[in-house]
């Protein structure tokens, strides 16, 4: 329904008249999609190993090292120069366009870690001999999920609490509103960094422990709109029809306060990246050895001598952030009245 | 033109058009004033006349083309005035009055400064010189205790003593024209004929030229001692009011007239039974003034009404901006709060909870007055109209609720096609028509009627309620008919309720009510309303 609108088809017209936000929006799915490959791009396992005329994929299944004519009942290291040499000899590897996953540690380098960018670690290693290019990658694709999942999960507490309150009015909103005044002037980060203290954060945690936070940016756009809205006389109409209230909100009202809403989600996913970013900087966040953007950039902080490691933390950090800035911009547009006037009214 | 030597005012040929090549919103339209008398220039929403109006001062926006032979103002050309000695035009000899005083008050100064601001420009006058000057102008509009008045703000007068200010505004630099327009559509009838009476006795008194612009023909009847009648940009029609609108001669200043609300309701038996009643029917809003323990207070928005809609009639509820009367459909549909007994068809509405009451909304139906917000622009016609279908008859297939669709869409006069399409491509009488199927298709046995034709022009309203009464003798529906416009509710109620304040002060069959009104106020109303009656001033003549 949404979707063959003509009012929707204006206000993708004037997204698409925003070059810079419409390009940013294909770069930055093109980025998400190459990254949600992760394991397929920067591995310390091969793609495809054929042995013995047989072929094998390390990457999806576990293989021991037995079934390579190796001596160890455990998983195969297909680093080892030992294995590879078994494989090779009967068969052939195609490795990924990157030999290192995030964890993987180089034990051949020539220079004492970090060591500086190479043939074989292309931005460098970071102090524990990880690939940092690897590790960009890995912590880009969490991030990001980090933030749309953060993003998504706001926003449906916030229009949920936002269209309730604006819908009743009166003492539900009053007592909402008061609410959230106290709720939100707690000092969200150190309550998060005392909570991080009694459990051990993993993502999900993370994810649970900023969402009792973020999801308060919506509500007062939502419910504003819900306030404006219900006094519509195409509401009232509905009303007397006996359309029931959840299809009322749901129907009549919920597209008026998406229009907020949309134009928020980019800024809330930036927020919620930067957040994860800092905690994990001032290692507060992920558990020790998830690739993380915050940790290479508090590593680039304690090696100073390897500017590698900062460099490539803020460039690869810029770029998300302004890419998402960018689009954000372009939905603004898009949903500005001024802009799409004519359709509507 | 002969004529221009002895008029005040003159136009020739103006034409206007908004960007390079849009239409000619005016084309070639000439006018002239004569000293002393009262110009109206008639059309509806859409015929320029606005425009025209604005584009004499030159107050239209950049983007318009503006071109004209000749404007002038007693004898002297206006039209190659440069921009600085025009604004010495504007305010000084030719002065306007707009259509909302609200608007055209600016909030944050006081009625002293708002008037002594253009005696400043003008004058030059200042201090005491100018408050004597001030309050000698409100004395002059008729408004009581000028001293108190001064220090006053715009949201503390009511409607009619902000366009009373503004005419004061209007007349400080002694203008010899004065343009108005449509100075009382926003206003309540009874304040609407005061406002009239005394720009009337003004232009008497001070031999002023004015120019009023209207929608109105049957102010132009009684007001104007000139027409012109405005249609697409061109003036279709002028001479002296009296004869123009006894013996029109273009088609469209014919169907104008034609326009008028009139007829009568469809004849029906006294016998019938009362379908939907209220017992002291009671809405009241709290309210909370000076801090948080103030005692509370209650604005009676309904206070105590009684009505009986019989079946198959329409009852008319009339009444100024304030009085309740919205309150009270909004009451009857449940969707305020309410005290009292609401009753349809021997079953207490007021008694029912939500749940028990949604096989009732079927039955009841209602339109609302603003075309505009009535339709959800997200959605198509057919949706919209299908949406009662949805909750009230679950069982139906897609198709059958399309086919119901076309039926409702075909029985309010529109093309079966425009279901596929959006709210906003649609004028305010097409919105209507839809609202009123949407509210059909329920086949809902009383419909509440808010207003449905306020914001529509006159031959539109025409048809509107046209398709209402032919709609009532086809299904036998009852409506509630909610009006500010005694000359409407006149042509469609077989009964009606006068409300004030919150209170019906009277209610009888229509006709009656009338002929011999029981109270003062209902007289007033209709004195004020029919002061303008076309086919009364026709008749006169």
């Amino acid at each position: 329904m949404a979707f063959s609108n003509p009012v929707f088809e204006r206000q993708w017209q004037t997204f698409k008249a925003n070059r810079r936000g419409y390009w940013s929006l294909w770069i930055f799915a093109a980025v998400f999609v190459i990254c949600m490959a992760a394991e397929l791009i920067a591995n310390d396992k091969p793609l495809v190993v054929s042995y013995q005329g047989e072929l094998y994929a390390p990457v999806f299944k576990a293989y021991p090292e037995t079934t390579f004519g190796g001596m160890f009942e455990t998983e195969t290291n297909y680093r080892d120069p030992f294995v590879r040499e078994l494989i090779e000899e009967e068969g052939w590897m195609v490795w990924p366009l990157i030999r290192f996953s995030y964890a993987t540690i180089n034990y051949d380098l020539d220079v004492p870690s970090p060591a500086p960018p190479s043939g074989e670690n292309w931005l460098g290693t970071d102090d524990q001999g990880r690939d940092v290019l690897a590790r960009i990658i890995y912590g880009f694709r969490i991030s990001v999920l980090f933030g749309l999942m953060l993003a998504f999960a706001s926003s449906i507490i916030g229009i949920g609490v936002g269209a309730v309150q604006g819908y009743y009015g009166g003492w539900t909103d009053l007592a909402g509103q008061r609410f959230i005044e106290i709720w939100s002037s707690m000092p969200t980060l150190y309550l998060i960094i005392i909570i991080s203290s009694f459990v051990a954060p993993n993502f999900w945690w993370l994810l649970l422990i900023m969402l009792l936070f973020s999801w308060m940016a919506l509500v007062d756009l939502v419910r504003a709109e819900f306030l404006r809205c219900r006094n519509m006389d195409y509401v009232r109409a509905a009303k007397a029809l006996g359309i029931s209230t959840p299809v009322i909100m749901a129907r009549h009202m919920l597209p008026n306060a998406m229009v907020a809403t949309l134009t928020f989600v980019p800024f809330i996913l930036n927020g919620a990246i930067i957040t994860l970013t800092t905690l994990d900087f001032i290692g507060f966040g992920l558990p020790p050895g998830s690739p993380s953007l915050g940790e290479l950039l508090g590593q680039g902080k304690a090696n100073l001598h390897a500017p590698w490691l900062g460099i490539s933390a803020f460039v690869s950090l810029a770029f998300l952030l302004t890419l998402l800035i960018f689009i954000g911009e372009a939905v603004r547009d898009a949903f500005d009245p001024k802009k799409y006037l004519g359709a509507t009214s | 033109m002969s004529q221009a030597d002895t008029s005040r005012l003159s136009i020739e040929n103006l034409s206007v058009r908004f960007g390079n090549d849009g239409p000619a919103v005016v084309d070639n339209v000439s006018l002239s004033i004569a000293p002393g008398r009262m110009l109206a220039l008639v059309g509806e929403s859409g015929s320029g006349k606005s425009v025209t109006a604005l584009s004499i001062l030159r107050l239209l926006p950049p983007q318009a083309t503006v071109t004209a032979d000749a404007m002038t103002l007693e004898q002297q050309d206006i039209w190659h005035l440069p921009e600085n000695r025009l604004r010495g035009l504007r305010g000084g000899r030719i002065s306007m009055i707009f259509q909302e005083p609200l608007s055209a008050l600016n909030p944050l100064h006081t009625v002293a400064k708002q008037i002594g601001e253009s005696l400043a420009i003008h004058q030059g006058l200042s201090g005491k010189a100018a408050q004597e000057r001030v309050l000698a102008l409100l004395a002059k509009v008729h408004l009581p205790d000028p001293e108190t008045l001064l220090g006053r703000y715009p949201h503390q007068l009511s409607g009619g003593q902000r366009q009373r200010v503004m005419i004061a505004m209007a007349l400080a630099n002694d203008p010899s024209v004065l343009i108005a327009d449509e100075p009382t559509t926003a206003l309540d009838v009874t304040v609407q004929a005061g406002i009239l009476d005394l720009l009337k006795s003004l232009q008497r008194e001070l031999g002023l030229s004015v120019l009023l612009i209207t929608h109105d023909l049957g102010i132009v009847g009684r007001y104007a001692e000139d027409v012109a009648v405005m249609h697409q940009g061109r003036i279709v029609e002028k001479g002296p009011a009296a004869r123009v609108l006894a013996d029109p001669q273009a088609d469209y200043t014919r169907h104008l007239l034609k326009t008028e609300p009139g007829g009568v309701p469809p004849v029906t038996d006294p016998a019938r039974l009362t379908h939907l009643s209220t017992r002291d029917l009671r809405v009241w809003f709290s309210q909370r003034g000076g801090g948080l323990f103030a005692p509370k207070t209650w604005f009676r928005a309904v206070d105590g009404v009684d009505i009986a809609l019989r079946k198959g009639e329409t009852l008319g509820i009339v009444g100024e901006s304030g009085s309740g009367k919205s309150t009270l459909a909004m009451a009857l549909l449940k969707l305020t709060e309410s005290r009292g007994e609401i009753t349809l068809d021997n079953t207490r509405l007021d008694q029912l909870d939500a749940k028990a009451m949604t096989p009732w909304r079927a039955r009841m139906q209602v339109v609302f007055q603003d075309p505009w917000g009535t339709l959800n622009p997200r959605m198509t016609v057919g949706q919209i109209i299908e949406e009662g279908l949805t909750v009230h008859q679950r069982g139906l297939s897609r198709s059958d609720r399309e086919a119901q669709v076309v039926t409702m869409l075909t029985e309010v006069g529109l093309p079966p096609e425009v279901r596929h399409r959006y709210p906003h491509e649609f004028s305010g009488g097409q919105r209507q028509r839809i609202a009123i199927a949407r509210a059909l298709i329920l086949r809902p046995e009383v419909l509440i009627l808010d207003e449905p034709t306020s914001a529509l022009d006159r031959s539109v309203q025409h048809q509107v309620l046209e398709l209402l009464r032919d709609l009532q003798a086809r299904h036998g529906l009852s409506y509630v008919f909610i009006s500010h416009d005694l000359k409407l509710v006149r042509a469609i109620s077989h009964q009606m309720v006068v409300m004030r304040a919150g209170k019906a002060l009277e209610q009888g069959p229509t006709e009656q009510i009338f002929r011999d009104p029981a109270h003062d106020y209902t007289r007033q109303l209709i004195d004020a309303a029919f002061a303008t009656d076309i086919r009364a001033i026709s008749a006169n003549n």
